[in-house]
């Protein structure tokens, strides 16, 4: 009896525990937000620590976000026209293309790609920096880590994230052209002129690179803040890379679904 | 570690690529409507029925696009349906200009075709055109198919 009441108290004291816990490391993520947003002065001070980032977080995702989508709009166009071509309506296939990929697929799936590629990544590096005792020893020396580390990262990653989206999707709706006009002969200037008609610049556009942008920063934010707070040990870090692809893959998700709905839901 | 000036190329194009990529998708993706409030003139039309037609829906003359609709409301009073829509600034329409609403192919969109008149004087930014044809319900018309049918069969 006695031993049953103590197990029922301690499950609700884990409950409790894990929600303090969590509860506390949103705050912890919060304050470490707010630091980097402070420290945004560095990134116009000395320009050659954000170039070095935008090399390292940016152009090297090019490769990927460029074949994903290429891979991406053609298939698209490929699926796309089975369907279409039963109602005749094949020349709408630009539309379709360029419509999905705009709106959807490519601030979604570069935000995955760039948390898989960029974020575990920069999760790693600082998770490392941690372990072997840097961050502790600039501190030291007086030097902020917040300024020379997190922030030049974090806004790396804010800035690559929309052009890597707009490369996306601008491969993506060449690939659509590739396999439906040259390979499945649908007619060009049908193509173009009803993908034009129906993609509006402001609707569609300049929603896609607002989506972009917010992933930019859920994504950095979580890859930075992951390596920032991983236990210092080998372990930690190899957890906290994990946490980084798992958690933005669900923020990503999430946020898509909310910032569509708010963009889209009411027309 | 890469050298500096390479670094800054490499990121240079980066930054470039990018926003090239942006600007074909605003120029050869969407339309970078030409027919924006600051060049355009907006006009409005009643009609008894729109059917199917939508904001942003085109509006032709002569099968030329000239013009976008702008908005759709419902005439408390007469309990017609008010159509704004914006003409481009370089099309100058005789005041006796005809409205119509047609569909494009069998199911295709609808979209509001002009027709013009004879008149002198130009339609001028707020003007309403007096002359308009309502879309055409496609039960409405086998309604009256059916029912002229079974009138002749009499």
């Amino acid at each position: 009896m006695i031993t049953t009441m103590g197990n029922m108290v301690e499950m609700v004291r884990s409950i409790g525990r894990k929600v303090l816990n969590s509860v506390e490391r949103m705050g912890r993520g919060h304050i470490f937000i707010f630091h980097t947003l402070m420290s945004v002065g560095i990134v116009f001070k000395e320009f050659s620590l954000l170039l070095k980032q935008l090399h390292s977080v940016g152009v090297l995702s090019i490769q990927i976000i460029a074949v994903s989508g290429l891979t991406v709009g053609m298939v698209l166009s490929l699926q796309g026209y089975n369907t279409l071509v039963d109602f005749g309506a094949e020349q709408s296939l630009g539309q379709m293309v360029a419509l999905s990929l705009v709106r959807e697929m490519g601030p979604v799936l570069t935000a995955l790609l760039f948390a898989g590629r960029a974020g575990s990544a920069l999760t790693a590096e600082i998770g490392l920096m941690k372990v072997t005792e840097q961050l502790p020893a600039m501190e030291i020396m007086a030097v902020d880590p917040y300024r020379k580390v997190i922030a030049p990262r974090f806004f790396a990653g804010v800035i690559s994230m929309p052009l890597l989206a707009a490369i996306f999707s601008a491969i993506g709706v060449f690939g659509g052209y590739l396999v439906g006009v040259e390979l499945l002969g649908v007619d060009a200037g049908g193509f173009w002129s009803q993908m034009q008609s129906k993609v509006g610049l402001y609707e569609d556009i300049i929603n896609g690179v607002i989506k972009s942008i917010v992933f930019g920063i859920v994504v950095t934010w979580i890859a930075v803040f992951e390596g920032f707070d991983a236990a210092p040990t080998t372990e930690g870090v190899s957890r906290a890379t994990t946490r980084t692809v798992v958690n933005s893959a669900f923020a990503v998700l999430g946020l898509d679904f909310i910032l569509t709905a708010l963009m889209f839901g009411g027309a | 570690m890469l050298g500096k000036a390479k670094l800054e190329l490499t990121v240079g194009m980066f930054v470039v690529v990018g926003l090239a990529a942006l600007l074909f998708l605003a120029m050869k993706v969407s339309s970078l409507s030409s027919f924006s409030g600051s060049e355009g003139y907006e006009i409005k039309a009643s009609f008894e029925n729109i059917g199917g037609l939508k904001i942003r829906a085109p509006v032709m003359m002569a099968g030329v696009s000239i013009g976008e609709v702008s908005n759709i409301s419902l005439d408390t009073e007469t309990f017609e349906a008010q159509v704004a829509f914006i003409l481009g600034g370089q099309y100058h329409l005789p005041k006796d200009t005809s409205a119509a609403i047609f569909t494009s192919g069998l199911l295709g969109e609808q979209y509001i075709s002009l027709e013009p008149g004879g008149d002198d004087a130009v339609l001028k930014a707020g003007d309403t055109i007096k002359l308009s044809q309502s879309a055409m319900v496609l039960e409405q018309v086998l309604g009256q198919f059916l029912f002229s049918k079974a009138a002749g069969d009499e």
